[in-house]
């Protein structure tokens, strides 16, 4: 299957390296040993784990390591479904839907295709991991740039499942679903404008494959959903790691001093939901519980939280290039505090 | 990692992911709704793995046009073997006590309190009955004999406690509510073990070091260990 010309070598070989202790990463990637041994260096390596695996399982029994675990297996088991559907989605629109129809279908102003891209993300149930392989395909697909980030934004925030846990979790103020659900819309609206204006084509990674790749359409789904599988997921991992590595480490009682000063409990709040990578659809539960703070607070975790954490910046890292990541990230993270604080001053 | 190479990692993530939520294992992790959804993306990584796998075959059998070795694939697969090993070797257990005593009881007040059944002793649930006790003032529970499960948790005074960690969507997200123990407590606790304690309601109280939040007393009258039961959380607040 050919994919593609090979990447230019600056950012495609610098994003694969990103995942640090790749077990049996090797070094120098010599293109033709490589085909050879990567099934090789897996039996050997499944074979070493088996084992092993007395010795790693006493390693890993400290009551600190029992629980970095559960937290790791238990996001990832629970992002996996979704990352599948959104993969077989983006899968479907990669190879079954034509370019014309998303010509047709968005206003062809940019500035019009970002909000009603926006409303849009509303109809892809499911959480964050979903919407980050459909937003890849949706460029790839020839969708402005900026529309496509407008999705990707709003999507996991406002679509009913998540508005639904919201209003569970917040039984006595509804008025923190219609708050989350407008400062989400205006970020992301306000990030895809932004993009429009700022954004430059060369910070995207080119596409990572052409459309067709050879085969019929059959292979061709199914390959994207291999690479999409294997890569995002790949990504998904660094993501879970690292919050598993917060929530086992780091102390819950600071929480309850950032609480006292409004100033301070919006960005503890705001950097809390960037390091805990919670399930959109699970969030809510958790700003809920935080009782000791303000709900403009509460609604900033609840904006940022699904726009930008650790696992989503791994993954947008995966799928659009590490150059867009690193501005993206900090721009979605600004305006997300920025636009729940004002949603939060004129609704709460 | 080549596409071999990935489709078994595939094939064995999905196969993992179908064992995990076939056994009851997955509840360890994640709510049970989840289940239909992890049976099915498993399938899905399942028959991708054998697709990939079959349009390598015929690929292979097919003359050799120049394919593949232009194309580096992502090295940040190999990743995907760590879950995979910590899901089939290890299988952590749910989260327990060193988890409960560093997070601060996660007790909300109870929409409405359902009418007990007349039961005696009267099956209660860790969280159901510290609800009761906090925003209730007790009315339906005391002079009632109670039996709460929990897991024994011990805080750094070595004063003991039962917990059932609340859940809503995975264990990331989990969170303890605590009840304190009093009365005919048993004198040597292991932390983690599993309880059935038989007690009634005291109108004593105290706050969780870790957040100030209310955790009521149980007047304790006899406890037996039991097996963990088969969902370590409680899922009461997903419906």
């Amino acid at each position: 299957m050919a994919i593609t010309r090979p990447a230019p070598p600056g950012s495609a070989h610098a994003d694969e390296r990103s995942g640090p202790g790749a077990p049996a990463g090797g070094p120098g990637p010599e293109r033709d040993g490589w085909h050879l041994t990567s099934p090789v260096a897996l039996t050997l390596l499944l074979l070493v784990v088996v084992v092993a695996q007395g010795p790693l399982r006493g390693a890993l029994s400290a009551p600190v390591m029992q629980s970095w675990m559960t937290v790791f297996v238990a996001v990832v088991v629970q992002a996996l479904p979704f990352l599948v559907l959104g993969v077989l989605l983006s899968a479907a629109i990669a190879v079954f839907v034509p370019p014309s129809f998303f010509a047709r279908a968005l206003p062809s102003r940019p500035a019009l295709a970002v909000p009603v891209a926006g409303v849009a993300g509303a109809v892809l149930p499911g959480c964050e991991c979903a919407s980050v392989p459909v937003a890849g395909a949706l460029v790839r697909r020839g969708v402005t740039p900026a529309a496509a980030i407008a999705f990707l934004l709003s999507a996991p925030a406002i679509n009913p499942i998540v508005l639904t846990a919201t209003a569970v979790a917040f039984p006595r103020d509804p008025e923190m679903v219609l708050a989350r659900f407008a400062a989400s819309l205006l970020v992301a609206c306000a990030m895809g404008w932004l993009w429009q204006r700022l954004g430059r084509a060369d910070w995207l990674r080119p596409p990572a494959r052409a459309s067709h790749e050879g085969g019929g359409k059959g292979e061709a789904f199914w390959g994207s959903v291999r690479h999409d599988v294997m890569h995002a997921g790949g990504f998904l991992v660094v993501g879970a790691m690292a919050a598993a590595t917060l929530k086992a480490v780091a102390p819950a009682s600071w929480l309850r001093t950032a609480a006292g000063n409004p100033f301070v409990a919006v960005l503890a709040l705001a950097v809390l939901a960037v390091l805990l990578s919670i399930c959109s659809e699970a969030d809510a539960f958790v700003a809920a519980s935080l009782t000791q703070f303000s709900p403009t607070a509460k609604l900033v975790f609840l904006v940022v939280g699904p726009m930008i954490d650790l696992k989503l910046f791994a993954m947008q890292t995966g799928t659009f290039g590490r150059r867009f990541a690193l501005r993206f990230a900090p721009a979605t993270f600004v305006l997300a505090v920025l636009g729940a604080v004002l949603t939060g001053a004129v609704l709460l | 990692m080549n596409r071999q190479a990935q489709s078994v990692v595939m094939f064995l993530v999905g196969a993992a992911l179908l064992h995990a939520g076939l056994s009851g294992l997955y509840l360890r992790y994640v709510k049970a709704a989840l289940q239909p959804l992890l049976l099915a993306s498993g399938a899905v990584l399942v028959v991708t793995a054998l697709m990939t796998l079959w349009y390598e075959r015929r690929r292979r059998h097919a003359p050799e046009e120049e394919h593949g070795h232009a194309h580096r694939e992502p090295r940040v697969s190999w990743l995907l073997v760590l879950p995979l090993f910590a899901l089939i070797l290890v299988a952590p257990p749910a989260l327990g006590s060193y988890s409960a005593v560093r997070t601060g009881t996660a007790l909300q007040k109870p929409y409405a309190y359902e009418a007990l059944p007349k039961s005696d002793p009267l099956p209660l649930s860790v969280v159901d009955y510290a609800g009761r006790a906090v925003y209730g003032h007790g009315r339906s529970i005391a002079g009632r004999r109670l039996r709460i499960t929990g897991f024994v948790a011990l805080d750094r005074g070595g004063a003991p406690y039962l917990v059932r960690m609340a859940l809503n969507c995975c264990a990331a997200d989990a969170q303890p509510v605590k009840i304190a123990l009093t009365g005919h407590v048993p004198p040597v606790l292991e932390p983690d073990t599993w309880l059935e304690v038989t007690g009634a309601y005291t109108a004593r109280q105290t706050r969780d070091p870790v957040n100030n939040g209310p955790i009521p007393y149980l007047d304790v009258t006899g406890a037996r260990p039991v097996p963990t039961p088969h969902d370590p959380y409680d899922e009461t607040w997903n419906q």
